[in-house]
């Protein structure tokens, strides 16, 4: 995550010629070899994600269900593994859950007056603003963590005042909680929800809110019945982009977390690197990227399917 | 460490090491700083040869009459070693004095964090009969080491390559209960799993009563949110069952659920803050918890490095529990004689001594005392006489009877166990 | 796109003037501004912390207590051995895996970008797939995949290699995409139409006009693989990186160098960020169609802003 600023930044501002919305144009000559060449310039990445995405899904597919211990697995048709598991941790999955719903509630409530702010407002300064904004991403994902760790520590630079000079109980503490790694999320993946708002809503057409101003003659109104309207599509990118690492985190919660703070994350991470149950970690895994890609195929399908799949579908 | 650093005779006159025998580095001085200096300084005071191994047979495919090949690769965990500064250059006195002595170079790794996430990092490499890429590793008793015995991943220790070790061993790390005959490994260096504590935060929280002694203490609800837990299926469940008056050694399921029961309600009743690593040493000296389950030496260090100030170590009234940290050869070991010769060298105990006023955990050769207290005689720093009277370094007989280990199980037993206690703490 | 966009994209662009509100500024105008800020103050917070804290002359681990100004953290920086060791394998691991999946995922991204084949919308879909996964399953189906039943992977190293490389191609490749769905073959038909052989119609005029893209998509490989905790930690075997150092020291105690090493990281993420966005800025300044933003592009970097958590 460090420092997709630099790309990201760059191609916003870059100069990307608009081309005709047709797309690519038909090969001209129609010939043979000509035929073979995107083949052939698509194989070894191809190539690359059968073996190294697609195969290990599948592989981890069988195992899952399978049974036995680390590298010895009986391959087999355990079903019941993925009844196990979601029994067996259905409280940390359904927390998951939660604690991702909250966080991208927050950061788009904390996102959206902001790149509203920097995309309508921001005038020659709004890369700026969005490099600021990007600043954590120039620091190691633990190492941010860590540091709230630190910032929010019973004593620390923050509560350790505070207490001295008793506007706190002493035994108020925030590490350890819920709040905690609620709050570390959010913090960690904000520039996600910040990203695609500000380029949805840097997209608007001033004039169109001219237009909404002079028909409406009331900010809030032109809000309600422009703005938000034209910021769907970036809202859903900004939930689904937030949602899908915030469910599958497990650092924050290993880091600032307590007792009944475990998400699901982690429980993947000790079946694997602890209890070495390869098969009810697979299952579990498994059945957090169904949810996933459940949504995020839905999403595809309903608000951006060509920006996946755009040079297929033409 | 494959340089030996540049000694700078400003730092022998200097004497700024805490912890160099000053002794020694007078007797250095007169022989001249040259790069190899400290190598001899440390060679003089010790009286072992343990440069050339005697005959003996091979074992398990690994013939040990072998020459040393000149190179160890050493895995060990961070901060269990002893270490100088020389120069703004880290080195290691006690394996510095090995190669020294030896001729063989120890590529000294601090990589091992856990010893479940350590066996699945080398388990893959054992089941293929590949090299690990390590000669010796240093794996706690308990259920890694069990399973690394039984699924056949170490090497056989011959018995005739280990005078040190037969001659100054410590009786509790003698054919202990989970390696019979020391077959497979030998002891590193012990700890107590106890509570360690806070005496500003206790004094503050319980004022009637500012000192822990029990392992109640653990589960009393004026230090709720302030307690800390070890979150592990070893440390946890055995101390909690040792504080209920039962031996872990020979507890039953019907404990274990008792114990998990009591645990529970202590997480449910907010008297847990969290569940640690070894990072409760961290949330006690930032404040975090004021009593948690510790390990003795991570305390006397922590109280040294300055990181806090006044940390307690209790040994609870119900005992504690003794766990030790074994040097062991996997199998495909490329260096298996020069590891082996690692591990007696250690025994000596004057480089035993040399590594326990370091690392400050029970050092398994109780005569390395007489090396420390050389250095309070020689430094007048009072930090090695403290060293050698501490009871979590040189333990008395009074103090071991309170001493419990940990529960030996089978691979089914350890399920259930697992079973039992692994959701209290990842709830 | 109309004839009234085209027009609006001049005042749309990076150097856009601000939407003038009515005549005086009342209070509530500086509401939002306000906010950002403070928001910003917020992510940067921790960011100062470390910077600070990088200075503080500690006796042993990080500490929250100040014991006073300090550079020693940053003459002893390579003092730790494993830190060091971790620090060369992560900035290793990025740069050959960074070159490796632009120099294949920007071929993808060419083939998606420009052709028409059989097989495109499942490759399309399949990097949508990669993009979309959650990190801890790419993690633990590798791992699954390399501990198997058949054969003997020794995991370290090329493990984290071959498995940075698969998750940056896909990021690469929408760049490139991207980027040349926003292009007219126009160029290339002028070459080949003047005689040039598909070979130098690529070298001499597709490639510098992907340039930007593929250096763009360079620059993210590289942050992601420098940065990858969650997908390395299941692949790693026995080799650390910096993050995963980092993290395994969370649990004992952390070195003063870790911030400094940090603090070093961001300076120079920071100073490629700004080069990297100034110079094109300026370049743009010169280039009359550098308005619009590409859909495709928004779309694009969007998702790539994704999935990486």
């Amino acid at each position: 995550m460090a420092d997709q600023a630099r790309p990201r930044l760059q191609d916003l501002m870059g100069s990307s010629a608009q081309a005709a919305e047709g797309g690519a144009p038909p090969a001209r000559k129609a010939n043979r070899r000509k035929r073979l060449v995107p083949y052939g310039l698509a194989a070894p990445s191809v190539l690359w994600l059968l073996v190294f995405f697609l195969i290990p899904t599948l592989y981890m597919a069988f195992i899952s269900l399978g049974s036995g211990f680390l590298g010895n697995i009986k391959f087999g048709t355990n079903f019941s593994n993925y009844v196990e598991v979601l029994k067996t941790y259905d409280k940390q999955f359904i927390r998951s859950v939660i604690y991702a719903l909250i966080v991208t509630f927050l950061a788009l409530c904390i996102a959206y007056p902001l790149a509203y702010w920097i995309a309508l407002y921001g005038g020659r300064r709004k890369n700026v603003f969005i490099l600021l904004i990007l600043l954590p991403f120039f620091v190691s994902f633990v190492i941010r963590t860590v540091q709230w760790q630190f910032i929010l520590a019973d004593t620390g630079i923050i509560f350790g005042p505070l207490k001295n000079l008793g506007l706190l109980s002493k035994n108020f503490h925030v590490l350890s909680t819920p709040v905690a790694v609620i709050a570390g999320i959010t913090y960690n993946f904000l520039p996600f929800t910040v990203l695609p708002l500000y380029v949805a809503l840097e997209r608007l057409d001033p004039r169109l809110l001219e237009a909404g101003r002079d028909l409406y003659a009331n900010k809030v109104t032109t809000f309600l019945k422009v703005v938000w309207p034209l910021s769907l599509p970036g809202v859903f990118a900004a939930f689904l982009l937030t949602f899908v690492p915030a469910v599958g985190d497990f650092v924050n919660s290993q880091i600032l977390g307590g007792p009944k703070t475990t998400m699901i994350g982690q429980i993947i991470q000790t079946l694997f690197q602890t209890n070495f149950d390869y098969p009810h970690g697979a299952a579990l895994s498994f059945i957090l990227m169904a949810f996933l890609l459940i949504g995020a195929s839905l999403y595809a399908k309903v608000l951006g399917t060509e920006a996946v799949t755009s040079a297929a579908a033409r | 460490m494959t340089d030996h650093p540049n000694i700078d005779p400003a730092w022998l006159r200097g004497m700024t090491m805490r912890r160099m025998s000053r002794r020694d580095l007078f007797k250095a001085g007169g022989v001249g700083a040259s790069a190899l200096s400290l190598g001899a300084i440390l060679a003089a005071c010790s009286s072992s040869d343990s440069s050339s191994p005697a005959a003996s047979g091979s074992s398990g495919g690994v013939d040990f009459t072998a020459e040393p090949a000149g190179t160890l690769d050493f895995a060990n965990w961070p901060l269990y070693i002893d270490k100088e500064k020389v120069n703004g250059e880290v080195v290691r006195p006690s394996l510095l004095q090995f190669t020294d002595q030896t001729g063989i170079e120890v590529n000294y790794r601090e990589v091992i964090q856990g010893n479940n996430t350590f066996f699945g990092k080398i388990q893959p490499q054992l089941a293929a009969g590949q090299s690990t890429g390590w000669d010796l590793i240093v794996i706690t008793n308990g259920e890694t080491l069990t399973r690394l015995m039984t699924l056949d991943y170490l090497v056989e220790l011959p018995t005739d390559m280990r005078p040190n070790f037969d001659k100054y061993a410590d009786v509790s790390v003698k054919d202990p209960a989970y390696d019979p005959g020391n077959k497979f490994t030998m002891a590193w260096q012990s700890g107590l799993t106890g509570i360690a504590w806070d005496p500003k935060q206790v004094a503050e929280l319980r004022p009637d009563n500012p000192t822990i002694t029990s392992m109640n203490d653990l589960f009393d609800p004026a230090f709720a949110g302030k307690v800390g837990m070890f979150g592990d299926n070893a440390d946890m469940p055995n101390l909690t069952l040792l504080g209920m008056g039962i031996d872990p050694t020979t507890s039953t399921p019907e404990d274990w659920n008792a114990a998990a029961e009591k645990l529970i309600a202590q997480r449910d009743d907010g008297i847990v803050r969290q569940y640690y690593e070894q990072n409760y040493i961290n949330a006690i000296s930032n404040g975090d918890v004021a009593v948690t389950m510790g390990w003795s030496g991570d305390i006397f260090q922590t109280n040294l490095s300055g990181d806090s100030e006044g940390l307690q170590f209790a040994v609870p009234d119900e005992g504690a529990i003794i766990w030790t940290d074994n040097m062991m050869i996997p199998k495909g070991a490329a260096h298996p004689v020069d590891a082996m010769m690692y591990m007696d060298y250690v025994y000596d105990p004057d480089v035993a001594g040399q590594m326990a006023q370091w690392i400050n955990y029970i050092t398994p050769v109780p005569d390395s005392k007489a090396f420390v207290l050389g250095l309070f005689d020689d430094t007048g720093d009072e930090y090695y006489k403290n060293v050698a009277e501490s009871p979590l370094v040189y333990p008395t007989p009074a103090d071991t009877a309170k001493l419990s280990t940990y529960r030996v199980l089978t691979e089914d037993e350890q399920l259930e166990w697992n079973g039992i206690f692994q959701p209290i703490y990842q709830s | 796109m109309s004839a009234v966009a085209v027009e609006t994209a001049g005042t749309a662009s990076a150097d856009q003037a601000p939407i003038r509100r009515g005549k005086g500024r009342r209070w509530t105008s500086y509401i939002l501004p306000t906010y950002t800020w403070v928001v910003i103050v917020y992510l940067a917070f921790p960011i100062a912390v470390m910077i600070v804290f990088g200075f503080n002359d500690v006796p042993g681990r990080v500490s929250a207590r100040w014991y006073g100004f300090t550079t020693q953290w940053y003459t002893q920086l390579f003092d730790n051995t494993e830190l060091t060791a971790a620090f060369k394998n992560s900035i290793g691991i990025a740069v050959i895996s960074s070159a490796v999946s632009t120099l294949i995922g920007a071929l993808l991204g060419l083939a998606l970008g420009r052709y028409r084949f059989k097989g495109a919308p499942s490759t399309n879909y399949l990097v949508f797939l990669a993009i979309a996964s959650p990190e801890i399953v790419l993690g633990t189906s590798l791992l699954t995949m390399f501990v198997n039943a058949y054969t003997f992977i020794p995991q370290g190293f090329p493990t984290i290699l071959v498995s940075h490389i698969a998750f940056s191609i896909s990021f690469v490749a929408v760049t490139v995409r991207a980027r040349v769905q926003g292009l007219s073959s126009s160029y290339e038909e002028a070459a080949q139409d003047l005689g040039a052989d598909p070979l130098n119609t690529f070298r001499l005029v597709t490639l510098p006009l992907i340039m930007p893209s593929v250096i763009s998509g360079f620059l993210l490989a590289f942050a992601l693989s420098v940065d990858d905790f969650v997908i390395t930690s299941f692949v790693a075997g026995p080799t650390v990186t910096f993050p995963l150092y980092v993290a395994g020291a969370a649990k004992q105690g952390i070195p003063p160098q870790v911030n400094v090493m940090g603090t070093i990281l961001f300076s120079v993420g920071v100073l490629a960020a700004i080069s990297s966005a100034v110079a094109p800025a300026i370049a743009s300044r010169r280039d009359a169609k550098r308005l619009s933003q590409d859909r495709e592009l928004t779309a694009s970097l969007t998702a790539s802003v994704g999935s990486k958590g």
